[in-house]
């Protein structure tokens, strides 16, 4: 399985930064492309998701601090695991009034359904963070670490529980990716949504899940369920006291310090429709850089413990390839893709 | 008590003028938006989410809340003035109201239906503010299986309620059914009966067969009678107001029962519309006048409208205890709190003190500023059936389309709506009920979720669904309900002879 390097990446970053500024500067001097009409920012999944509260954030804090003449309307087309979005985004080629916030489902539905389309379609525009993902337990259970965790689950022989978010997506992804790297046995079950598996887990419906930092932190402060391992190759840099008994997200250690080895990051980016000329995506990049600036957005990552890797340009188009081949693999491997 | 004192003091910060100004603005909108069919309650939210980014999270959520409240206020308008139910819990309210207003009732029809929706609202902030914890506790008991026996009583409490034969209920619930199975299949990740088409990846929404078999059908068929509203020779006085209060508490067990139903459908949460239908098939079994349910009975409309709010209202409670929503608006007001920066969960109660005493303070404020609002305009809302049908039906065509098309910004819904509409015509013409195949196209797929989830927890057998006193109740009760027009039968079979 490969795995994310975010060191090299960071370094590769710095190259591309340094590329993007000199590129930039002639085209400063011309005027600039700028929306003349309200930008719609299309969200591929249901109204109060994750990508659903990143794009709404994004628009308080656009309008809050005046980064944009045009006003900004979010729209959900959650139909076919945010296949109505992507295909709407698709057919819009040349209008550059119209971004698209993306989830793992950017790779993942059009393998799991076969509706035609590939982000090729599309026009990348930058990364705006990567979502983290960690092992939960409800804390009357005995197991503190992800061993002890998988050696219950082996001696269970199969009879353990994961609840996730949809169907072959990533939860049922990184629980395929458990099984594999652990010889461990689950039964997977898709819910709604992110809150409704935490909630499970807590009700101690199933015995694990691996919910996103957002949707499980309360119940870790309120005690009553507890973070394993964090599937990222070092533990999370944010220090700020989270439970009453002062642990830290910090604290969670990677999976792979414990023997089990999976790393999963998701992507949350952001997309153009096709045929979208340069002076455009550089100004959505500008705009997003902006906004990673506010105070607000910094709020925002802490609370939900997100990976603030940024990326732009042909990086950023490196980095998606990368993904996909390797969801393409993960989900061949699992037997999710679309029987033709 | 410390919930008392923590209330009080959540009364003051609600009523400082800003936030009661706040609170009168959402209440309107709320009304205007549950009114425009399509533009539903979680749209409106979600759409003036952003602009209550630069206010506190207290007053945010107050006018937030109130908009939420309006919407439910002003889904019951339309559904019994034109038979269109703007929200999928007020289509029950059509059943009884709209024949009310075709009879020139209106007036009452509208008043029943507020002072309804206030008396259940109020019930459930009442349970929320005394009994939060506790009932946080019960949700927590509601794993798939159990998710899907209250499902199957929802179901089951619809099968035999109809006038027409029991046969033709069903019929319907499974033409609901196989269009709810359009789209994605949450369990498998993969598509079902979309025929390689783009436009059917979405599936059917229930907003546009709604509009288009109740709106678009009703108006073909008032279109065959010759273009005559009876509705308009209403005599609307301001005062039916008060005359309809005098013969509200007669109904005070359908209430009672309305409520508790709607306060448990709100938490554990299978949300409003489970809770709407139930609470009116419950009605009609036990009322003396049951059997004229379906022809403007005034009780008609109270059981599902008290049932709708008391589950609307108490769906937020799992919501800031749990982190999980109730019903689609409350979804979108969950991400407004982590965008305002507060976490909802269990420790909600503890940390943010001022933020959810406010919030349940403005329950009762809003609520009763809503029911102020709402009810001054009752006689402004009937007087619209005196306006000439040939005037409106266009409007109201015009209203269906617009709604149609702002479900998913497509025209192809549009089109999906004129078909929906020549199916309810025709539906109707033969005598089909329409509200089975409306009840399986909402929870259709989230009853198959429900329980298909549970088979994968119990690995195929299905025992699960007897497996704890609480499912067992549940199932239980659904057989029961579902058998009782036998049940009956057979008592009287074995009973009235030897009596006689």
């Amino acid at each position: 399985m490969t795995h994310l390097d975010l060191r090299s990446c960071s370094r590769v970053a710095a190259l591309g930064l340094a590329a993007a500024f000199m590129a930039s500067m002639p085209s400063a001097a011309q005027a600039a492309w700028e929306p003349t009409r309200p930008v719609e920012f299309i969200v591929p999944a249901g109204t109060g998701g994750g990508a659903d509260q990143m794009a709404r954030t994004i628009q308080g804090i656009i309008s809050k601090h005046n980064l944009m003449k045009q006003p900004m309307v979010v729209i959900n087309k959650a139909g076919g695991a945010g296949g109505e979005g992507f295909l709407d985004v698709k057919n819009s080629k040349g209008n550059p009034q119209k971004i698209i916030i993306t989830l793992s489902n950017l790779f993942t539905t059009p393998l799991a359904t076969g509706i035609p389309f590939n982000w090729k379609d599309l026009t990348p525009v930058a990364m705006l963070a990567l979502d983290e993902f960690i092992l939960w337990v409800n804390a009357e259970k005995p197991y503190k670490t992800a061993k002890d965790f998988i050696e219950a689950a082996k001696q269970a022989n199969g009879s353990f529980k994961i609840a996730g978010t949809g169907s072959k997506q990533e939860d049922q992804i990184i629980t395929e990716a458990i099984q594999k790297a652990t010889g461990a046995k689950f039964i997977y079950i898709p819910q709604g949504g992110g809150g409704a598996v935490a909630v499970q887990l807590v009700g101690n419906h199933v015995d694990a899940t691996v919910n996103n930092p957002i949707e499980a932190v309360s119940h870790w402060r309120g005690g009553k369920l507890r973070p394993l391992c964090v599937f990222d190759s070092k533990p999370v840099e944010y220090h700020e006291k989270i439970t009453p008994d002062g642990q830290t997200w910090a604290d969670v250690p990677a999976c792979k310090a414990q023997g089990l080895n999976v790393e999963y990051l998701m992507l949350r980016g952001v997309f153009m429709p096709g045929g979208a000329s340069n002076d455009q995506v550089q100004y959505y990049v500008d705009l997003f850089k902006k906004v990673r600036e506010t105070p607000e957005w910094k709020d925002f990552m802490r609370s939900g413990a997100f990976n603030t890797t940024f990326m732009s340009g042909d990086q950023f188009k490196d980095w998606i390839a990368k993904e996909e081949k390797r969801h393409e693999e993960l989900m061949k491997a699992a037997g999710f893709l679309e029987k033709k | 008590m410390e919930e008392i004192a923590n209330l009080f003091h959540g009364f003051a910060v609600v009523i400082e003028p800003f936030n009661l100004m706040l609170m009168l603005v959402g209440i309107l909108l709320g009304v205007i938006i549950g009114v425009l069919p399509g533009l539903g309650g979680a749209n409106g939210v979600a759409i003036l989410l952003p602009l209550t980014f630069s206010m506190s999270p207290t007053s945010a959520i107050i006018m937030l809340s109130c908009i939420y409240w309006g919407a439910l206020f002003g889904g019951a308008i339309t559904s019994i003035l034109f038979n269109i139910p703007g929200e999928p819990w007020s289509v029950a309210t059509t059943f009884d109201g709209h024949p009310m207003a075709q009879k020139g009732r209106a007036g009452e029809a509208l008043t029943a239906a507020f002072t309804s929706s206030f008396v259940g609202a109020l019930f459930a902030v009442i349970m929320i503010t005394l009994v939060a914890p506790l009932v946080a506790a019960f949700a927590l008991r509601f794993g798939p299986a159990e998710k899907f026996g209250v499902y199957f009583l929802a179901f089951c409490s619809f099968i035999g309620m109809s006038k027409e034969p029991a046969f033709k209920t069903v019929a319907a619930m499974m033409i609901g059914f196989a269009l709810a199975a359009v789209g994605l299949d949450q369990m498998t990740g993969q598509l079902r009966l979309t025929f390689g088409s783009e436009y059917l990846l979405t599936g059917f929404d229930f907003l546009i067969a709604v509009i288009g078999l109740f709106g678009i059908g009703e108006i073909l068929l008032t279109m065959e009678e010759g273009l005559s509203f009876k509705g308009r020779t209403a005599v609307i006085s301001p005062r039916v107001v008060l005359e309809t209060w005098a013969e509200l508490p007669r109904y005070w067990i359908t209430s009672l029962r309305s409520c508790i139903i709607g306060c448990w459908m709100g938490v554990t949460p299978a949300g409003a519309t489970p809770a709407s239908f139930m609470s009116y098939g419950l009605a009609k079994r036990m009322s003396k006048t049951g059997h004229k349910f379906g022809t403007g009975e005034i009780e008609g409309v109270v059981a599902p409208e008290t049932a709708a709010h008391a589950a609307g209202t108490s769906a937020l409670l799992p919501m800031l205890s749990l982190g999980v929503p109730g019903s689609p608006t409350a979804a979108v007001l969950l991400g407004g709190l982590l965008i305002w920066g507060l976490q909802p969960g269990p420790m909600l109660f503890v940390e943010q003190k001022e933020f959810v005493w406010g919030l349940i303070a403005s329950m009762y404020l809003g609520n009763v500023a809503g029911l102020l609002v709402v009810l001054t305009c009752v006689p402004l809302f009937a007087a619209i059936l005196r306006i000439p049908f040939s005037i409106i039906a266009p409007i109201i065509l015009v209203f269906c389309a617009i709604g149609a098309y702002t479900v998913h910004n497509s025209t192809f819904d549009v089109m999906l709506m004129l078909v929906f509409g020549v199916l309810g015509y025709l539906m109707k013409k033969c005598n089909y009920p329409m509200a089975p195949m409306v009840l399986a196209i909402v929870l259709g797929d989230k009853a198959e979720e429900a329980f298909r989830q549970s088979l994968l927890t119990s690995q195929g057998s299905l025992s699960i669904f007897w497996s704890n006193g609480l499912v067992g109740t549940i199932m239980a009760l659904g057989l029961i309900v579902l058998l009782w027009p036998l049940i009956q039968s057979g008592w009287s079979r074995v009973f009235r002879p030897a009596a006689a």
